[in-house]
């Protein structure tokens, strides 16, 4: 029971973590039209910094808001240079540039900080476990990552449905054109999207900062794996997103935990593990065969 | 994918210069590895061999993508199924070992290409059949995401290298000709290459190719006049994957060696850089692109180790400023207009 809910807990941990990035991939893509491969590599920017400024001042307080300043300016950048040349082509010359810029920004980062990946202590007012519910011990650092993610999908509902801001965004979803036509400055909006877009990926690497390693293409192993949530979910969604990544991070979390134990009685040992670990990595995309096959819109499409 | 100035989806019309082009730069090709002697530079002909099978995966994804439109971004798992199927075929006739409960290991060149070319059909029939039940970026998304689960399937399967991949330890054997000598291989790859390309050139010329140049340009419109496009999309979408598992085929030959990197979707990446710098939806601009991406990575390679770093942004300045790739790169260049 215990091991179960811990497995939930985590599972709930990697879903929110994915919601974070899938929530700014699918905006943009929503809004802008823009398939950006590059989402990934802002969270990789994050993570980085977050490690750089950590292991520099030694301060967690600090290296928390340089994160996310990073991954947010670095945005910024990306999409003041490139991604605003191409709002108005192809998905494939889209595709194609931002591939451009993941080799750029890994390499980039591979000369900067070397191949090693770089490790980050957890702060110690977050260090520590605590009991919940009497059952399961649980560290701090993991609910406060779902704390803030949870959190951050609460302020974005309000975002989207409560401001101006949000009112912009969900028109721009429904008809580009016509917000256009209405005076809006377009332009700014879209830099300003991209910017909370990208703010939200360095946010999510910020905090898998200290629980992963930080090394480079942990960027495109995140981003695919959001795809993957963004399909789901229902292209253009922030809905879907949210109940796509909590599903996949269930899906994958629960597959890693009970599979190996599943298939270790009917084989043996090492060939089990084994087994186990490559359907459980492929077991998130079987999750996405079969609501394609159900619902090849996924689960809440953004419109009808 | 409706952009009326990309060309149409028929052969181009023959002018002499182009056919005189085509026919220079084959006998060139032909001597290849007389004048990599000629000039002493024996690596050139191993570097020949590679471009050459990287042309034909490139051609095949310009099939559904130049020609029909639809933007595949795993084609890597087709073109590394392909490899798997020479090495575990070469694996399993080295060792004896049963597979399936039958005696099939071979190294018989003319029954592992076809039987490559077989599985990538066949899964990229599977797959395909899922995956074109969408459109648009999600194809693109779902293509990269079933690619990346049969990444993760071979990283997995222990029992034919896992992670670190089968090693082929000698090349696959054809009657009568020697193919494990380079020149000969390169040969032999060559000729395939442009056995493929006609094969290329002749769907595209027929009616079936004028049906995809119509999904492309307005697949509304097509399913209006009554044509069943998903049938025509899935059609594409398996030859396409059989050519790249041939490609890969020949691959796990050259490099004698087969790894989940070949499914990488970086690999992915690189065809359809391959595909657009050439030329989308045309006959031989994949084949430059190819060419041209291998000597350029070659070229930054051999200047530094961190060469990906100048190809990020040269890629993205090329996708920015020159629609067209090459050809777009030529035009702006001579100053004319691009798009």
């Amino acid at each position: 029971m215990s091991l179960l809910m811990e497995q939930a807990l985590n599972g709930v941990q990697l879903g929110v973590t994915l919601f974070l990035l899938a929530a700014g991939l699918t905006l943009i893509f929503g809004i802008m039209g823009v398939i950006n491969l590059a989402h990934g590599s802002l969270y990789m920017i994050g993570a980085y910094a977050m490690a750089a400024v950590a292991a520099g001042t030694g301060s967690f307080l600090l290296a928390f808001p340089a994160g996310l300043a990073a991954a947010g300016i670095a945005g910024v950048l990306m999409e003041y240079l490139v991604v605003r040349r191409l709002y108005a082509r192809d998905h494939l010359d889209q595709v194609l540039a931002t591939f451009g810029l993941i080799l750029f920004f890994n390499q980039l980062t591979t000369i900067l900080f070397g191949r090693q990946p770089l490790f980050v202590q957890i702060p110690d007012f977050l260090n520590g476990s605590v009991m919940i519910g009497g059952i399961v011990r649980y560290p701090v650092y993991r609910l406060a990552i779902i704390a803030v993610g949870l959190a951050t999908a609460i302020g974005l509902y309000l975002l989207i449905a409560r401001t101006r801001l949000g009112m912009l965004i969900r028109a721009g979803a429904t008809n580009r054109e016509m917000v256009r036509a209405l005076g809006v400055d377009i332009r700014l909006l879209y830099t300003v999207l991209f910017g909370v877009g990208a703010m939200l990926a360095g946010l999510a690497g910020v905090m898998a900062g200290p629980i992963l390693s930080v090394q480079v293409g942990m960027g495109e192993q995140v981003l695919i794996l959001t795809f993957v949530v963004v399909v789901i979910g229902g292209v253009g969604s922030v809905r879907g997103a949210f109940i796509g990544a909590l599903a996949v991070g269930m899906v994958d979390t629960m597959l890693r935990a009970y599979l190996p134990g599943l298939l270790r009685q009917l084989m043996a040992g090492p060939d089990a593990d084994a087994l186990a670990a490559g359907l459980s990595a492929m077991g998130v995309y079987m999750l996405m065969a079969i609501v394609l096959l159900v619902k090849p819109q996924g689960l809440a499409p953004a419109h009808g | 994918m409706d952009d009326p100035s990309k060309k149409s989806g028929f052969a181009p019309r023959k002018n002499v210069r182009s056919v005189l082009l085509v026919a220079l730069a084959l006998v060139l090709l032909a001597v290849l590895p007389q004048l990599a002697e000629l000039f002493d530079q024996p690596a050139m002909v191993s570097l020949a061999t590679r471009i050459v099978i990287l042309a034909i995966a490139a051609a095949s994804l310009n099939l559904a993508l130049g020609y029909c439109g639809l933007v595949s971004f795993g084609h890597a798992a087709w073109y590394g199924i392909g490899g798997y199927v020479v090495g575990i075929l070469y694996k399993h006739y080295v060792s004896g070992d049963p597979l399936f409960g039958l005696p099939l290991g071979t190294d018989q060149m003319l029954i592992t290409l076809p039987v490559a070319i077989l599985v990538s059909g066949l899964f990229a029939a599977v797959f395909g059949a899922l995956s074109l039940r969408t459109s648009g970026v999600q194809f693109i998304m779902i293509t990269l995401a079933f690619a990346q689960m049969i990444f993760f399937f071979f990283v997995a399967l222990k029992a034919y290298g896992g992670d670190d991949g089968l090693i082929v330890r000698r090349r696959n054997i054809l009657p009568l000709i020697d193919a494990r000598d380079g020149a000969t291989f390169y040969w032999v790859c060559l000729f395939i290459a442009i056995a493929w390309f006609a094969l290329l050139r002749r769907i595209v010329g027929s009616r079936f190719g004028a049906v995809l140049a119509g999904v492309r340009q307005s697949e509304r419109r097509m399913a209006a006049i009554g044509v069943s496009t998903y049938r025509y999309k899935l059609a594409v979408f398996v030859i396409s994957g059989m050519g790249a598992g041939l490609a890969g085929a020949l691959m796990a030959n050259h490099a004698r060696f087969v790894s989940p990197d070949m499914l990488h979707w970086t690999q992915s990446g690189e065809f359809m850089i391959m595909v657009i710098l050439g030329g989308a939806g045309t006959l031989l601009g994949p084949a430059a692109g190819a060419a041209v991406l291998i000597l350029l990575e070659t070229q930054l390679a051999a200047f530094t180790e961190h060469w990906q770093v100048i190809l990020g942004p040269l890629l993205v300045l090329m996708i920015l400023f020159t629609r067209g790739g090459l050809s777009g790169l030529l035009k702006l260049l001579r100053g004319g207009s691009n798009g």
